[in-house]
């Protein structure tokens, strides 16, 4: 048996299963998500251990004919990339569940079956080396999560959850299109198939076919991601769905829009990815500083966590379209950096919910002295996302800035700004809600971990640290992929290589990887 | 079967079936009277099944019947199979509908066989003159059966509606019968293909008239915009079961005859109704899709909702290929188990008198009705089109086919119009999840074994379709190929 089939399919097989638990035992729905997704991480840690780190092909491949006409295959595998995703995926569900067992109390059966199709559609969309696949896939993980929003979120919840569904569904049409616009001209979904014939030249997309190509694979990423000025979905979905749909939200399903670009829109249309480049980053950089000027003026900690993640998710698309072999892998390592860091923030911001019953700022004050342990874990978890050495951020940040450095500098001198931006709002936050004088609501009900919440919050401290001192448990893998990727996208442009004298760094660059 | 019926009989024996069995459903109620209700329900529900059997048994002996009026291949059989399971799925959650407003009357029934045995004839119809015997049989039923409830003012408007504009529909097709026997002395659909095509062709523009004629005709029939005023109304109006019934059953067989003419004699003038079919497309999308966003009664919303998947269907057409035709059929078969369960779960929670049919009076059926709900938004899913469910896979066969036509901008229109849809299906689904229960809610019944039966049974079609699109689409593909 496959692993990786295991790891796709034991969330699968958990839903279905769930489905069944009888509503009148909530506590038997607990246990199974827990004991699901405890089993998937499990296997899922396999993958790594077994992962051949020396290569840059894809691993663990299955490919089983599904459809015979059009030649659809259930295609999966996994590469450097999608590897870490995978784990990053299956690392939070547990922790989800975890976060859930008391604060979920209505309808227990169908959140915790609905938590473990998500999980299900995530690890897919990884995974997928069908294009047709990738898409199902891709939608859907949407069905889980906006039941997630709508049905256990806040106030705002339906206009929130209609919101992502519609903003995520236009954009996939237009990918949709896409898709069998290059069937239709290949006869063959399948993505190393389609790789495969980019670089040896037997496909060729006319120059204004791969813009209008590039840009459907690209909008649909760009909005999921979000790129600013798509990105108004997001902090409405995040500050209205509950905890564990906040964490799924922001640690995973952001970076199926940036994975989509680095594995899709960047080897398959490398002219038009390159030609678009200067504009995404300039995009990019608005983000950054967009993200953090109005994060700093929130009043509600979901919202300011929210739109820090539009900030940082600029950094990983800055990265991508920097086109150096730093750049891209930085990138990776910020999707990495930004899941378990932000994931961790909205785990915290929910357990402060869950005592105080107030997102604003303005409600707290003083937790330090009345959960010390809580406030240590938030600390850590600031410096980590605002970047301070030896935490992942900073990592991650470091070779994006660094990559972008040797092509564009004037780029990183403006994305440099996000970085001191993002200090300012995160520790201005930090200083109002846990010093000063703790008041009376904050001394009555803010109390420190329970274990269960020590369990869920330990984990994700563990790797940010990990990951900001001993990143090259992690990097090689992705070097080897981000290498491969570089390659890809020069091969169709070799003028432009040439003519751009930073272009160089690019090409020894990629011989030293490889 | 016995052996000595010779190959007419047995390609016409669906039909045969249907008729036979209706009259005798006829005879018996004035046997019993208005006992035995339960029995008129179960036999119509075993005709049905035995005239699935026939159809199938008839296409083992496929070839023309009665001189080339009828041609029994796997095209007509797919849509025989595909009109008589709509029926199936008109009867099942008809039961409880009909105890509930006190109609429990063998007519009903009568009605609805009939009807099928209309579309049965329109789907091997191979001669126009039978097209439009099927057609007015299928129809004239269906007049009726939409103003079943004679004490209701709204299913009266809505039959008078349907009966009128019908009427009027019926005869612009019988025009363009006339002028294009006139102009190929035929009205053979083969032997019209074959004068079309021939040397002395007739004058295009003689022909042009009774194309556009032919297509205001089916354009009725189907629901396509510029023509599709009479349908929310009907809809609304008529009773669910029978509007789930209009929305999916003569729809299907009109489209089958569509297909037939267009596919095969007008096949060579191809680029003469392209144009045609591209603009009753997008304008059966768009309207479609933006009126339902305004609705407020499910009933309508799914009536415009309805005019917009024959916008999709339409556009498959437009592809012209034999890859169109088979999404085209593809299309049909997943749309017709997703609107009838989504039809069949209005029937369930409208209570007495149909008083419940708002969006509102959905409010909290996922609490109460976790069944019920669960089938219903799997048909919500498959009609926004979410993978995995059979009205994804049928807009894919769709776009497809127009992607290999090089229509791309039906292709890019019709996809963002199926991203607007999602807004208004998504509304119920709030409604179900999202909302506490409504009174209309609070008094739904426990389901029974045939209600049952008639929300599961769709919900596993349209999963099947989803899943493993390869067992339809596979017949779907070879009989589109058979046609000419």
């Amino acid at each position: 048996m496959n692993l990786l089939l295991v790891v796709l399919l034991l969330p699968l097989a958990g839903f279905l299963v769930a489905l069944a638990v009888p509503r009148s035992s909530p506590a038997a729905s607990r246990y199974w998500a827990m004991a699901v997704s405890l089993a998937t991480f499990v296997a899922s840690v396999a993958l790594p251990l077994w992962f051949d780190r020396g290569a840059a092909h894809e691993q663990f491949t299955v490919d089983l004919p599904w459809i015979a006409s059009p030649e659809i295959h259930f295609h999966i595998a996994a590469d450097g990339v999608s590897l870490w995703l995978v784990l990053l995926s299956t690392l939070l569900t547990p922790l989800c569940v975890l976060i859930s067992w008391r604060s979920i109390q209505s309808r227990v059966k169908e959140f915790f079956a609905f938590l473990l199709l998500l999980e299900f559609g995530l690890v897919g969309v990884f995974l997928a080396q069908d294009l047709f696949l990738f898409y199902v896939f891709w939608e859907v993980s949407l069905v889980p999560m906006y039941f997630l929003i709508g049905i256990w979120g806040h106030e705002r919840r339906i206009y929130a959850a209609v919101k992502f569904f519609l903003y995520t569904m236009a954009g996939s049409v237009l990918m949709l299109a896409a898709i069998i616009y290059i069937y239709n001209r290949t006869q063959t979904f399948s993505y190393p198939a389609l790789v495969d014939m980019l670089s040896t030249g037997r496909l060729a997309f006319s120059p204004f076919e791969e813009m209008l190509l590039f840009l459907a694979f690209f909008v649909a990423f760009a909005i999921k991601v979000p790129l600013f000025p798509l990105h108004t979905w997001l902090p409405d979905a995040h500050v209205e769905a509950p905890t564990a749909g906040s964490i799924m939200l922001a640690s995973v399903m952001l970076k199926m829009g940036t994975y989509g670009i680095l594995h899709f829109c960047l080897p398959m249309f490398p002219g038009a990815a390159r030609l678009c480049a200067p504009w995404i980053a300039t995009l990019a950089i608005l983000g950054i500083v967009y993200g953090a000027r109005v994060a700093m003026v929130q009043p509600n900690l979901k919202k300011l966590v929210a739109y820090s993640s539009v900030s940082h998710l600029g950094f990983v698309v800055l990265g991508i379209f920097s086109f150096t072999q730093m750049g891209l892998d930085g990138a990776v390592y910020q999707m990495l950096n930004h899941g378990i860091s932000t994931g961790a923030l909205f785990l915290i911001v929910g357990l402060l919910y869950e005592r105080r019953h107030s997102l604003a700022i303005a409600d707290y004050g003083g937790v330090a002295t009345a959960a010390p342990w809580l406030a240590t874990a938030f600390l850590i978890t600031t410096l980590a996302s605002i970047g301070l050495p030896l935490l992942n951020n900073f990592v991650g940040e470091f070779l994006v800035l660094q990559g972008t450095a040797l092509g564009h500098f004037n780029w990183t001198v403006w994305a440099a700004i996000g970085v001191i931006l993002s200090a300012c709002y995160m520790l201005w936050m930090y200083q109002r809600v846990f010093y000063g004088v703790a008041g009376d609501e904050v001394k009555a009900h803010v109390i420190d971990f329970k274990p269960r919440e020590w369990a869920a919050v330990i984990p994700l401290i563990a790797m940010m640290v990990w990951m900001g001192v001993y990143p090259q448990s992690f990097l090689p893998a992705v070097g080897k992929v981000t290498a491969q990727v570089l390659e890809q996208t020069s091969i169709n442009v070799p003028f432009r290589v040439q003519a751009h004298p930073p272009a160089a760094h690019t090409q020894t660059e990629v011989a030293r990887a490889r | 079967m016995p052996a000595n019926l010779g190959p007419d009989t047995i390609r016409f024996l669906p039909e045969t079936i249907l008729a036979v069995m209706g009259t005798l459903l006829m005879v018996l109620t004035g046997l019993l009277g208005g006992h035995g209700s339960k029995l008129y329900g179960n036999l119509s529900l075993a005709t049905l099944a035995a005239g699935i059997a026939a159809a199938i048994y008839a296409n083992a002996h496929a070839g023309a019947a009665f001189g080339g009026m009828l041609m029994v291949d796997g095209f007509a059989t797919f849509f025989r199979v595909l009109v008589m399971t709509v029926g199936i799925l008109t009867v099942l959650p008809s039961y409880g509908f009909l105890a509930r407003q006190g109609a429990e009357t063998a007519e009903y029934h009568v009605l609805l066989l009939f009807s099928i045995a209309g579309q049965c004839l329109m789907a091997a119809a191979n001669d126009l003159i039978i097209v439009f015997i099927g057609l007015e049989i299928s129809s004239i039923s269906s007049y009726v059966l939409a103003g079943f409830f004679r004490d209701d003012k709204r299913a009266n408007e809505a039959s008078l509606k349907y009966f009128l504009l019908g009427s009027f529909a019926t005869a612009f097709f019988l025009y363009g019968v006339a002028l294009i026997y006139g102009a190929t002395g035929t009205v053979n659909l083969t032997a019209v293909r074959a004068a079309l095509m021939g040397t002395d062709a007739p004058s295009p523009v003689f022909i042009g008239v009774a194309l556009a004629l032919m297509f205001v005709g089916l354009g009725f029939k189907i629901s396509a915009a510029p023509f599709q005023i009479w349908a929310p109304d009907v809809y609304q109006g008529a009773p669910t079961p029978v509007a789930a019934f209009l929305s999916a059953g003569p729809k299907a067989a009109a489209f089958a005859i569509f297909l037939r003419i267009f596919m095969t004699s007008f096949e060579s003038i191809g680029s003469m109704w392209e144009p045609l079919v591209w603009f009753s497309a997008l304008l059966s999308m768009t309207i479609g899709n933006f009126a339902a966003l305004l609705q407020s009664n499910v009933k309508r919303m799914l009536a415009y909702s309805s005019i917009a998947h024959a916008g999709y269907v339409l556009v498959a057409l437009t592809a012209r290929s034999q890859v169109g035709t088979a999404a085209a059929m593809f299309y049909l078969a997943a749309y017709a188990f997703m609107n009838v369960g989504a039809f069949s779960v209005v029937a369930y929670l409208s209570g007495k008198g149909e008083r419940y049919q708002n969006i509102e009076d959905f409010a909290g059926l996922g609490q109460k009705q976790p069944l019920t709900s669960a089938m219903l938004s799997i048909f919500l899913l498959s009609l926004i089109g979410v993978p995995l469910t059979g009205g994804f896979f049928g807009k894919f066969y769709i776009f497809k086919a127009a992607l290999e036509s090089h229509l791309v901008w039906l292709t890019v229109l019709g996809l963002l119009n199926s991203a607007v849809a999602a807004y208004y299906y998504l509304r119920i689904l709030v409604m179900m999840y999202m909302h506490e229960p409504s009174e209309a809610v609070d008094k739904t019944e426990r389901l029974s074994p045939s209600l049952r039966a008639a929300l599961v049974l769709p919900a596993i079609g349209t999963l099947v379709l989803g899943i493993f699109p390869g067992w339809v689409l596979n017949f779907a593909g070879k009989s589109a190929s058979l046609l000419k």
